[in-house]
């Protein structure tokens, strides 16, 4: 209970609940754009959780998970261009899709490391952008619009504030999933393979195949951000898929600070929330805003949730040890 | 589908691959021996790219226009090097990633700050304008100009680096800096000048591209992906791997744009042909990266640590 | 007694009313490219808008504006963002722009629910001009299909027999290929869809020199079309083979192409060569104010402030009845004495309008352009049919 008491981890709930009473809060402003834009930052938050559970637990640094993101899109937009609006078809079509996509690129990509590793995940990702984009029927590079939301008993997110508490559960859920499985023998073991890969197989633990597991799990999880956002904006469209919006994702799991629970929407929260701020004072506000980065950058590898950390110390170590990660 | 047209288009893949090449020289250096990620060498190109630009207007001579853009490369790196480079040369490459990232978002809009949106004009002497007629096809004498650069700097950093002690120098240092140091040579002054060498070469290929590219905010990003499969299939760290890389990438890229869709052709009809030829030719040299990669992770011609 | 005051407490009202009424600020959306490989697109699409507006007296129908401007960042995803926040938040009265046909389709679920008046000025994408046309939603620029077919109707007119085409491979790449071939009745050489974004064209121009063409029809909008042209000029082929381009060569890319583009044929529904009324009050206005000559997206940018200054008078300054002003914007365009010559709006809400052929030619130290011809005058576009048909 102590630990939940300092800011590492109060700061970040508090701003949870916040985020959950945004609708409310928007309706009475009557200034729903707001509703609009905080679910776009918990897609992305969920988005960059799932990267997170990949590259921050298991050091697998994919620069194509966008990838993903993509075919949680098109597996929303493709049954409803049919006429199939059931989300339980959307979900199952996205979890199918995401897991055998990700297993086989995860297989692949598996066999290298390092940046090796890193430009195969491009590779996969261009190609499946390639691939949209050359499909005329489906839009290609215009995109598809999508008619009919997904609908599941009792909820349908064909508005913003449908998706926006959707979206919000499933960011709650996984982030405390995330927290559970830092610390569980699965977690343990991905973080102990990305410190010193080569102790970890002599122990005689098949790393190999937890790192597939996490890359799998993380492709499952990014996809069902992409079927949220799909729904968001009732558009999907092949320029979600392009390197540049992984490289974003890698950029809001590294700023929230990788590897930590709250990190990936600490991330997400700040990169586009500073994005919009900046927008409005300066039509210059890229270069600023790219400044503002590179100085996070060189502040502080942990990024934010590591700034959060170090205002009250968690001298224990009982849970995150964020700071003893960082010596690495 | 003529012997003289495979001919041309072997002739292309060639000088396209050399100046693939000179956008890899830099990139591979930095990335191999100082194990820095650095994203915003594209930005370094188009700075070069935009130098070479303005001061080829003003005075009209091509020499002058790419000794500045080399001068811009090699002082904006410095600088880079000073204030940014150095503090993070033993973070993890993410951060490289990170503070990188935020360097391109930067000088792109500085860019087009002091020269808007609209692409630059740059100006090429009558004498580099001339054609030649090759196998029947003109042919622009530029780009052998090109390819003539690009084979210089690949022989000139094959000397450099290994012919000189200033090579063997940086060499010992990517290995182990610490011994290096403590052998009395400056090794933060030594990291600074190969960052700085990497910047110029980079700002070299700007100004080598700019009378056949597009000089605009953003010219960078596109060429960035291309350059960093030629870097990690020639091998990092490796500047002749770079070379052999990018000669190959752009051949593989050339003969898969022009062919492949006419060996579609001959087998299925011209609606799918349009439609999928291109797209497996955009594949191409991504597909090419992924299985060199799983069957040889260090690149075809990694550099010899020792 | 009572009759009185409360006449009199009418009277205030009423007075009182028609003061807001006559204070109420028309706020107009603006959105576009305005950073990236396509700025100079958006950029002066803006000025060209602003310019209008300025020269309204920063006016429109007798009522103060004011524009917010957004960068779409060439993001669908943004644009979609962006129309919420216009609508939602800043409740504007019509959004001006919405950027190329992808960053437009996405951005259409909200502003298609709330009503709102969005006027494309850059882009006429099928799908709008067919079976999912809107009755608020307009085009001021021109539908997509419509300059390409003027260039294979100018090609097919020039009696070329064999035209090699090229164009990048996505939606709107196809879909110009399309609209030439709907026009040119001749034999086509080859039809090669390039990379977005390709760099290096050496290996097609190589190749489209053995395909025994008489003309060459391209589509390379922004840093493509450059890099196209410099590298087409450069292999001395400009003087050997008619290039025919949509998109390619237009004021935004005439700079830094300067002589390389001399000669090129391009099709457009404006450039700096026609003397309609108004149009060099306009090209000077512009080059003085923002240092460059226009090109046709400010063109578009500027009779799109004067369409809406001729509806919102229409509706005598109200937009609350969103139908009752997309109304007035159609009739608006029959009205709009347009630098482009005759325009109006088309029964799918695009333009109908000419599409010239253009020459790029050097004047003196100048690189402009001369009228060629008007292969397609008050052309209406293919897709129209299946609107109505709805």
């Amino acid at each position: 209970m102590k630990t939940l008491l300092k800011p590492a981890q109060l700061i970040p709930m508090l701003l949870l609940l916040v985020l959950a009473v945004i609708p409310p809060i928007a309706a009475g402003m009557d200034d729903n754009f707001w509703v609009a834009f905080f679910a776009r930052v918990l897609v992305y938050g969920i988005a960059a959780s799932a990267l997170n559970i990949a590259l921050g637990l298991g050091g697998l640094v994919s620069l194509g998970h966008a990838l993903f993101l993509g075919i949680g899109m098109y597996s929303v937009s493709l049954p409803s261009y049919y006429g199939v609006t059931s989300g339980w078809l959307h979900l199952a079509m996205c979890v199918v899709a995401c897991a055998v996509v990700g297993g086989i690129t995860g297989l692949i990509s598996l066999r290298t490391s390092g940046i090796a590793f890193i430009m195969i995940t491009l590779a996969f990702a261009q190609m499946g952008y390639f691939v949209i984009v050359s499909l005329k029927q489906y839009g290609g590079d215009d995109g598809m619009s999508i008619t009919g939301a997904s609908s599941f008993v009792g909820l349908q997110l064909n508005t913003p504030v449908a998706v926006y508490y959707a979206a919000w559960v499933l960011l709650a859920a996984l982030t405390y999933w995330v927290y559970r499985l830092r610390t569980s023998p699965f977690g343990m073991t991905l973080r102990a393979g990305r410190q010193n890969a080569r102790r970890v197989m002599s122990v005689g633990l098949a790393l190999r195949s937890y790192q597939l597991a996490a890359y799998v799990l993380s492709a499952v999880l990014c996809g069902m951000a992409g079927m949220l956002l799909a729904n968001l904006n009732a558009y999907a469209s092949p320029s979600s898929m392009s390197w540049t919006v992984s490289g974003e994702l890698i950029v809001m799991v590294v700023l929230g600070g990788m590897g930590s629970v709250f990190g990936p929407v600490l991330g997400a929260l700040t990169f586009l929330g500073v994005e919009e701020i900046l927008k409005a004072f300066t039509e210059h506000w890229m270069a600023v805003f790219g400044l503002a980065i590179l100085g996070v950058a060189m502040a502080g590898k942990t990024g934010l949730a590591g700034l959060l950390e170090k205002i009250q110390p968690d001298t224990t170590g009982a849970t995150n040890a964020l700071s003893k990660e960082s010596a690495k | 589908m003529s012997a003289t047209l495979l001919l041309a288009q072997v002739l292309n893949g060639l000088q396209y691959g050399v100046m693939l090449f000179l956008l890899a020289a830099g990139l591979t250096l930095v990335f191999g021996i100082m194990s820095f990620v650095n994203l915003a060498h594209g930005s370094l190109y188009m700075l070069g790219a935009y130098a070479a630009a303005v001061v080829g207007v003003q005075t009209g001579s091509f020499t002058l226009s790419v000794l500045a853009a080399v001068a811009t490369g090699a002082a904006v790196g410095m600088a880079l090097e000073w204030v940014a480079v150095s503090r993070l040369y033993r973070r993890d490459h993410l951060d490289h990633v990170l503070a990188t990232f935020g360097l391109v978002l930067f000088f792109n809009e500085v860019v087009r700050m002091i020269w808007g949106s609209q692409p630059v004009f740059v100006s090429l002497p009558e004498s580099l304008s001339g054609t030649v007629d090759i196998f029947g096809f003109t042919y622009p004498t530029y780009r052998f100009l090109i390819i003539a650069v690009g084979l210089l700097v690949a022989v000139g950093s094959q000397w450099l680096i290994h012919k000189t002690r200033v090579g063997m120098l940086i060499r010992a240092g990517s290995v182990n800096p610490q011994m290096v140091s403590a052998l009395g040579v400056n090794i933060r002054l030594l990291n600074a000048m190969l960052f700085a060498l990497g910047s110029a070469l980079a700002a070299l290929a700007g100004a080598m591209a700019g009378p056949i590219l597009s000089v605009q905010s953003g010219m960078g990003e596109p060429v960035l992906i291309t350059t960093l499969v030629v870097i990690v299939i020639g091998g990092i760290g490796s500047v002749h791997g770079a070379l052999y890389a990018g000669i190959i990438v752009s051949l593989v890229d050339t003969l898969g744009r022009t062919f492949l869709p006419m060996l579609i052709r001959e087998f299925a009809s011209r609606e799918v042909a349009n439609a999928a030829g291109p797209a497996l030719a955009s594949m191409l040299i991504y597909l090419l990266m992924a299985v060199i990669l799983a069957l040889r992770p260090q690149g075809l011609f990694p550099a010899h640590k020792a | 007694m009572k009759n009185i005051a409360l006449a009199k407490c009418f009277a205030v009202g009423a007075a009182a009313l028609t003061l807001s009424a006559a204070h109420a600020e028309i706020k107009i959306g603006f959105t576009g490219p305005l950073s990236g490989p396509v700025a100079a697109v958006g950029q002066d699409q803006y000025d060209g808008f602003m310019l209008g507006i300025e020269a309204l007296g920063k006016k429109l129908g007798g009522e103060s504006v004011s524009v917010l401007r957004e960068d779409d960042q060439l993001k669908p995803e943004l644009g979609n963002q962006i129309a919420r926040k216009l609508i939602d938040r800043d409740k504007v009265d019509a959004i001006v722009g919405l950027g190329f046909s992808n960053v437009l389709m996405a951005s259409l679920p909200r502003i298609v629910e709330s009503g709102t008046v969005a006027i494309a000025t850059n882009a006429g994408p099928s799908p709008l001009a067919g079976a999912g046309c809107l009755p608020h939603v307009f085009s001021m620029s021109w539908q997509n299909d419509g300059t390409a077919e003027a260039m294979g109707k100018y090609a097919q007119d020039s009696g070329y027999k064999r035209v090699y085409l090229m164009a990048p491979n996505y939606q709107a790449g196809k879909d110009y290929v399309a609209g030439f071939k709907r026009y040119f009745k001749g034999q086509i050489a080859d039809e090669v869809y390039t990379q977005v974004n390709q760099p290096d064209y050496s290996a097609e121009i190589a190749q489209l020199q053995s395909a025994g063409a008489d003309a060459v029809f391209v589509f390379y909008p922004g840093g493509m079309g450059v890099n196209f042209v410099k590298q087409f000029s450069q292999a001395g082929l400009m003087k050997k083979l008619p290039l025919l381009s949509a998109f390619t060569v237009d004021g935004t890319t005439i700079s830094s192409l300067r002589d390389a583009a001399v000669g090129t044929i391009s099709g457009a529904m404006w450039d700096v060569a026609l003397k309609t009324p108004g149009n060099t009050e306009f090209i000077s206005n512009f080059t003085k104010k923002y240092g460059r000559v226009p090109s046709h997206y400010a063109a578009v940018g500027y009779d799109t402030a004067k369409l809406l200054d001729i509806a919102v008078r229409k509706v005598k300054g109200n937009t609350t009845d969103k139908d009752a002003f997309a109304a007035a914007v159609k009739a608006a365009g029959t009205e709009l004495k347009s630098i482009r010559g005759p325009f109006r709006f088309n029964s799918n809400n695009m333009p109908v309008q000419n599409y010239y052929a253009f020459q790029t030619i050097k004047e003196g130290n100048d690189f402009t352009v001369k009228l060629l011809g008007n292969p397609l005058p008050d052309h209406q576009d293919a897709y129209v049919a299946q609107c109505k048909a709805k």
